[in-house]
């Protein structure tokens, strides 16, 4: 606020800072309220009896008489193996998170601050796998699984998550990457620095929120998928399937307990949200400003 | 059982370990390189891994679809282009690639732009990190949960009865509907619906990447444009945009591709029924319930030559970002 | 600053305890017999199953294998998904596959027959015991070639109109034909809004109880002759017969709770729910026997709150035939336990396991031990029809199916006319029978 020609600006300006911020606070909460009502919608019916799930709205169980109860959880949570397939969901997600974070990041890292012949080509080719439907390599894939005798195993799924998550890793941390400025990693290269040591000491840490939103990604659409698991586990080794198939199994074959689904959907997310919630504070302004002066 | 409980140790520990040990073992080796070589093979080593990964569970199912779009449902005869001229001439496909249009536009727009404006303003106020995982909330639902959220939404009883889905139960309050939002085949209305089922879980997949790139963008180079006078408009359109649209450039490609590859809320909320009908869902029937692989590798081959311009403008503007920096 | 990217994984490795601590209480589980030899039971082998029966129904088809496990020392590992499809699509060209399995339809089990991946069971069932106690339309829908390889485990009757006894019981005078029923219900409809009630929707097979409305229609409208030759590609679809079922179907529509629109928005399990309210929505519902584990109907008392009476006739000559269907099950690994688990699984014994629990009809004609009388009723429609045909939109190739699905859903919708979906469906029926 320098440069005020007339006294009366400021007190303008103080009053259009404060309509602007109550139009900040009115979309930002607009949108809030939109995009977490059909969630709440869902929130709501599971803790309602089927019964009342489909006879009437959601929104009417917020006044007397209630009606809640916590039959859908126990189902949900009495069901055969799973404990088991919770585990296992864990134990399928985090490997099938860290390597591809990995892997992607030595190659975004060679893809932006590498020469060599025929880099954007490959590049495009890389991303432009993205498109390739999961669908169309599962026979393929279980085939050589079967060869190897890998089929059934958390090796399998490991390794299938990271091949299929690799193509938006890449982009994704490319673009990061890519953006960072020349001189730093220059002025590291005079200084002596081998690849490694800019790798772990600059790029990195420079990148850490897209590193981060990454992590996030890739652990939720693991943590989420259901076809992958059960075309290279369900057929060799079913206890080693993860959660989504106690909860697709919910709904029997002709069709029954649909009410139940919402219920599981809220016990499922629970660690994505943790997920979600400890890799925020990565989103933190300054973490690539101060390495670059540092 | 106690299988589960090294493999969980290896995989939490050993992992990491072993990706970091590899890089570091590139390096051991390229002492052994002479100097000048160094600069070629250090990259095809940084890259091997990810190379050798994509290959395997991408490239060598894609070569095996390539092949088998030329041929029948068995397999075993060679059909030529047969597979693409049906494609091209059945009357679901055309309605499909007209969706696939609907669903690329509008997914895009309400991703790239909702997630930009709410990552945007979010940066300003204090409850920013309740806020973004309001909107990044719908993302950590699976697909069959967000199915059965938006029947729930979209719900229809018969006029006179009492509606028990959310939007009708609004329209009734103005005296409006009730609608089947699922049915309304005019103005493709019915898939709209669809993709904004899609653009409510996928929006927090925009914020989180673009919120990611706002945070790096250097916080001086903002006081120093309002202290010079420059309205917020001014700041966003002059400063903060520019510095966002390789990111926006990111989220906006990758959101393409997935409108490309729209499956799962179709799949489940209309498998394809009046009108609602996708290229993905297409190639799904034709493998996992026809058997016609020749017909399914072909679409599967088609989706790959769809995305070649979209990669094109991406080599582009990588080249001038590298320019830039 | 080097150690951020460290404590993004730092962050995932509370995480790794929490594995560490449950696995550790885990293995106190017996769940521990999965490892190889350890302390199984004499016999010891392992029949792997995978099955679209989940929840209460895998319960039940578990429940109805442990007499054979305790007998012979043999462990089931079971696998319930109803994503059987893709897995055996897979599986078929892999050769991955489970000792024993649930099929999507006779269609793809002539396809694994055809291809060697499933096992015939000629010489592993007692045959004759066998098709002396099975209706021979199910055991003529195992065969490929007159070679046997599918057996039922649980099978459904179709072709039940349902009705609550509240409004009018129509248990003492149940209507004989067409005409009477309608005749009867438009008389007892007392308050309901509509005759009918009606809901096609089921996410990705809407559509499906509209062609079994077809089918039932068409079986007694045309004879048991005329309706296999339909499905079988013989008579096509722009036939008058197949037009005229089309049309007695869209008189059913036009006088449905809600209309078209309402009976494709509606969930079929849910559709049923109006025969409840009060007023009642609707008089009358048409579903398969599976229907009172579904629903309102699952809350409410068979016998007195609701009940069901078998299709009446169009034409006298076709009086007595029932549409049944029913889960297909076939072996893919020929293991000695395999083959003792598929011989066990078809005796009265066994099917009267599920049969007893509820939610099942037994193709076995000796398993008969049913929980209510409706059941009771419904087992016996099974197994004494005269003459007993299968779902036919399930036996027809699957791209014809899935387009039938799908046209009754736009047909229903009001977004075409019969003529316009008979042109279309025999369209497709050109291509879908060609292979």
């Amino acid at each position: 606020m320098t440069a005020v020609a007339t006294p009366q600006q400021p007190r303008l300006g103080r009053v259009a800072r404060v309509r602007g911020h109550l139009g900040l606070h009115t979309v930002v909460i607009g949108l809030m309220v939109i995009w977490a009502i059909p969630t709440i919608g869902l929130l709501i019916n599971s803790f309602r009896p089927a019964a009342e799930q489909t006879s009437s709205g959601w929104w009417t169980a917020i006044v007397p008489p209630y009606q809640f109860t916590l039959e859908n959880y126990a189902h949900v949570l009495s069901q055969q193996d799973i404990g088991t397939n919770f585990l296992n969901s864990l134990i399928i997600s985090i490997p099938a998170t860290v390597i591809p974070i990995f892997v992607a990041a030595f190659a975004a890292y060679a893809f932006s601050w590498m020469e060599f012949p025929g880099r954007d080509a490959l590049f495009v080719v890389v991303v432009g796998l993205l498109v390739v439907p999961l669908q169309a390599t599962l026979i393929p894939i279980l085939q050589l699984f079967a060869t190897w005798g890998i089929a059934g195993s958390f090796l399998a799924v490991w390794l299938a998550h990271t091949g299929y998550g690799l193509p938006f890793a890449i982009f994704l941390l490319r673009n990061f990457m890519g953006s960072l400025p020349r001189e730093v990693f220059e002025s590291a290269s005079i200084d002596g620095a081998s690849p490694v040591t800019a790798f772990f000491r600059l790029a990195l840490p420079m990148t850490v929120p897209a590193i981060a939103a990454l992590a996030i990604f890739q652990f939720l659409f693991v943590w989420n998928d259901l076809l992958v698991s059960l075309i290279y586990i369900g057929l060799i080794n079913p206890e080693n399937l993860p959660l989504p198939v106690s909860i697709a199994n919910l709904v029997t074959s002709i069709g029954g307990g649909s009410e139940f689904l919402g219920a599981a959907a809220f016990l499922s997310m629970i660690v994505p949200l943790i997920v979600f919630f400890s890799l925020q504070r990565y989103f933190v302004r300054g973490i690539v400003g101060g390495s670059v002066k540092g | 059982m106690s299988d589960k409980l090294i493999t969980t140790l290896v995989a939490v520990i050993g992992v990491p370990l072993v990706m970091i040990g590899y890089i570091w073992a590139t390096e051991q080796v390229l002492r052994v390189v002479p100097g000048k070589y160094k600069p070629r093979v250090r990259p095809w080593l940084w890259l091997a891994p990810a190379f050798a990964l994509l290959g395997l569970f991408l490239v060598y199912p894609t070569i095996g679809t390539v092949v088998r779009s030329l041929r029948d449902a068995t397999g075993e005869t060679f059909v030529g282009l047969e597979n693409y001229a049906w494609f091209f001439t059945d009357e679901g496909a055309q309605s499909a690639l007209i969706n696939n249009a609907l669903w690329l536009v509008l997914l895009t727009v309400l991703v790239v732009g909702v997630g930009l404006l709410f990552a945007v303003l979010v940066d300003r106020v204090r409850y920013e990190s309740a806020a973004k995982s309001v909107i990044f909330m719908p993302l950590a639902i699976s697909m069959v949960a967000a199915g059965v959220i938006w029947l729930y939404m979209y719900q229809y009883r018969p006029p006179g009865a009492v509606q028990t889905g959310t939007l009708n139960a609004i329209l009734g309050i103005f005296g409006a509907g009730p609608v089947a939002f699922l049915q309304v085949v005019d103005f493709r209305i019915n898939t709209i619906m669809l993709i904004i089922v899609m653009a409510w879980m996928w929006t927090g997949f925009g914020m989180v990447i673009i919120s990611a790139a706002l945070k790096g963008i250097n916080p001086e180079l903002l006081e120093a444009a309002r202290v010079d006078g420059a309205t917020e408009w001014q700041v966003f359109r002059r400063i903060i945009y520019p510095l966002l649209t390789p990111t926006l450039a990111v989220v906006a490609t990758t959101m393409i591709i997935t409108a490309l590859k729209a499956f799962d809320i179709v799949y489940t909320m209309t498998n394809g029924n009046l009108n609602t009908e996708v290229i993905a869902n297409l190639m799904y029937k034709q493998m996992f319930s026809f058997g016609q692989y020749g017909r399914a590798s072909a679409i599967a081959v088609i989706l790959l030559a769809a995305i070649v311009p979209i990669m094109l403008i991406n080599i582009n503007r990588f080249r001038a970002q590298e320019a830039v920096r | 600053m080097s150690r951020k990217p460290f404590r993004l994984f730092a962050a995932l490795l509370p995480m790794a305890i929490v594995i560490a601590a449950c696995q550790s209480s885990a293995s106190q589980s017996p769940a521990g017999s999965q490892e190889p030899g350890a302390s199984a039971p004499s016999g010891g082998e392992e029949v792997t199953v995978i099955g679209t029966w989940t929840d209460a129904e895998q319960e039940s088809f578990l429940a109805m294998v442990a007499p054979w496990e305790a007998e012979t020392g043999n462990t089931v590992k079971y696998q319930g998904t109803r994503a059987i499809n893709d897995i055996l699509a897979a599986g078929i060209p892999t050769g991955v596959l489970p000792d024993l399995a649930g099929l999507p339809g006779p269609g793809q089990m002539a396809e694994y027959a055809a291809a060697g991946a499933l096992k015939p069971l000629d010489d592993v069932l007692d045959i004759a015991t066998y098709e002396s106690e099975t209706s021979p339309a199910l055991v003529e829908l195992g065969m490929v070639d007159g070679t046997t390889y599918g057996i039922f485990i649980k099978a459904a009757v179709k072709g039940l109109i349902w009705y609550n006894p509240g409004l009018h019981d129509y248990s003492a005078d149940p209507p004989a034909t067409w005409d009477d029923l309608m005749s009867q219900g438009e008389a007892n409809q007392g308050d309901a809004d509509a005759l009918w009630c009606l809901g096609i929707e089921s996410g990705d097979a809407s559509g499906w109880p509209a062609t079994d409305w077809i089918e039932n229609i068409l079986l007694r409208q045309a004879g048991p002759d005329v309706y296999n030759q339909w499905w079988a590609g013989e008579v096509p679809w722009t036939d008058p017969a197949i037009k005229t079922a089309f049309e007695t179907y869209m008189e059913v529509v036009d006088n449905t709770y809600g209309g078209g629109t309402n009976a494709v928005a509606t969930k079929f399990d849910l559709a049923g729910d109006p025969l409840f309210t009060d007023p009642p929505g609707c008089a009358l519902f048409h579903q398969a026997s599976f229907i009172t584990g579904l629903g309102e109907f699952a809350n409410q008392t068979a016998g007195t709150n609701y009940n069901a009476f078998p299709f009446p006739a169009f034409n006298d000559q076709y009086a007595t035939a029932v549409e049944g269907a029913g889960d297909l099950f076939g072996m893919f690994h020929d293991t000695e336990a395999a083959k003792s688990l598929m011989r066990y699984l078809v005796t009265a014994e066994a099917q009267d396991i599920w049969v007893q629990r509820g939610g099942a009809l037994s193709p076995n004609s000796n398993a008969t031990s049913y929980p209510d009388d409706i059941s009771a009723l419904m087992g016996g429609m099974l197994t004494g029809a005269d003459s007993l045909v299968f779902d036919a939109s399930d036996q027809m190739p699957t791209s014809m199916n899935a387009a039938f699905w799908s046209n009754m859903v736009t047909l229903t919708a009001g977004q075409q006319t019969i003529d316009e979906a008979l042109e279309r469906l025999a369209g497709v029926a050109v291509d879908a029978y060609a292979q």
